[in-house]
């Protein structure tokens, strides 16, 4: 089967991935929330820019990172000089630029199940007693959590294949950096390296093909039959 | 006066307006359908802001457009019993009644969940799910949730329709309990005449 330096290449992965997610998760559904409830000037904008790395070319979200968190980059910079926390060349940046890519997904499983939620709900709450935050987090909360789930599961895959953005920004790092797309096409380069990609690449798909199962099938059953996330 | 509400509400075009001062336990709130019923209690419990008025139910303010007054729906303590009933379909019905009652304060409540459950006859459904339930105990439910969350008075949107004769019977005999041996202040929506003469000590008429 695999290597133990192939398995470390899936290990990673999922740590990067993992790390992706839950670092995105909070502030997909507060963007989902927003767009989904609220009304206010700006919304379209904010739209716009949440789905950018959806259509941007992933080497220019990449080179925005390394412009914004790189070491001499505003961002970066003081992360270095307050945290000496460095995301270039390390699998937290790795992790950093898969969040990014995977965020228009993740917000709009969530913004989905969010609309799915009958407001009316929320006004009976409040009738009951129930102050804004209350109502939220015993209504529109619990019963969005499918979309919840099928947005982490959307973004684990989404993060599981990233490589533009990654590679721009936390570079191809054998142990470090190196992901699963990273690893295919550094195996692509070297000569006689045919079998470690195809068994790379199907564990991939595997993968992929999972997250995107579950995160169909969550989105159903929180939003309806009709509904999709793809 | 137990309602007094003065409003105004513009939905493009349309507008309802209504001038209401009843000092009945129970006010009947009577028009064709679409003429702004459910608009009026909305506002009366806080759900929709008005465009202008006055709302004050048994002498506590709860709007005022002219003095920039507007109480929270959760600080108005309305029992709404909504015409689609708006279980929570996430909690069974033991826990769809004990929402409001665990938000209420203790000296709020005024009636014990025991009675509630044996005068709605719902002592069968607390384990189950509001999908379960049929149009008649969707309804009686949301009646013991609104009233066990200490409501300082209720608005009842149609609360007998969808019922069978002998349920909806019930649930007359009911609302003329709470109205005779608790007096506390309702105000019905009901499009059946009959039921409103019979209960009504007022009938306003939206138009």
């Amino acid at each position: 089967m695999l290597t133990d330096a192939e398995w470390a290449v899936v290990g990673l992965s999922l740590k990067v991935s993992l790390v992706a997610v839950l670092l995105t998760l909070p502030v997909a559904y507060g963007l989902a929330w927003l767009l989904a409830r609220r009304r206010f000037p700006g919304l379209i904008a904010l739209d716009a820019l949440v789905h950018l790395p959806l259509v941007v070319p992933p080497v220019v979200t990449g080179w925005v990172l390394l412009i914004a968190f790189g070491r001499n980059g505003p961002i970066g910079a003081w992360l270095e000089s307050a945290f000496g926390v460095t995301l270039v060349f390390n699998w937290t940046g790795a992790a950093l630029a898969a969040a990014v890519m995977a965020l228009p997904l993740m917000v709009r499983a969530m913004r989905l199940s969010i609309e799915a939620v009958d407001r009316r709900l929320v006004g009976a709450a409040r009738s009951l007693g129930a102050s804004r935050w209350h109502a939220f987090l015993t209504i529109t909360l619990p019963l969005s959590l499918p979309g919840i789930a099928a947005g982490a599961m959307l973004g684990f895959a989404r993060s599981l294949g990233e490589f533009g953005a990654t590679i721009t920004f936390a570079s191809n790092i054998a142990g470090e950096t190196r992901t699963l797309p990273l690893a295919i096409y550094s195996g692509l380069q070297l000569p006689g390296a045919e079998a470690q990609v195809a068994r790379l690449a199907i564990i991939s798909i595997v993968l992929s093909l999972l997250a995107l199962l579950v995160s169909e099938l969550l989105v159903r059953r929180s939003a309806g039959r009709q509904a999709h996330v793809l | 006066m137990f309602f007094e509400v003065s409003l105004r509400y513009d939905f493009g075009p349309r507008q309802v307006s209504l001038d209401l001062a009843s000092d009945n336990v129970l006010t009947a709130l009577v028009g064709v359908s679409g003429a702004g019923k459910t608009t009026v209690l909305n506002a009366i419990a806080g759900l929709l802001q008005p465009d202008a008025g006055r709302i004050a139910v048994a002498g506590e303010v709860l709007f005022d457009a002219a003095h920039g007054i507007n109480v929270k729906p959760e600080k108005r303590r309305a029992g709404y019993v909504f015409q689609d009933a708006r279980l929570f379909p996430h909690m069974k019905v033991a826990a769809n009644l004990a929402y409001g009652e665990k938000l209420a304060r203790v000296e709020d409540r005024w009636i014990a969940r025991d009675r509630v459950i044996e005068l709605l006859g719902i002592g069968d459904l607390l384990g189950r799910y509001p999908a379960t339930l049929s149009g008649g105990e969707t309804r009686r439910v949301a009646v013991g949730r609104a009233l066990l969350s200490g409501p300082r008075f209720l608005l009842l949107d149609e609360p007998m329709a969808s019922l069978d004769a002998a349920r909806a019977e019930r649930m007359r005999e009911l609302i003329e309990n709470i109205r005779d041996e608790l007096g506390l202040p309702m105000l019905l929506v009901s499009h059946d005449g009959r039921e409103v003469e019979r209960l009504a000590g007022r009938v306003v008429t939206l138009d």
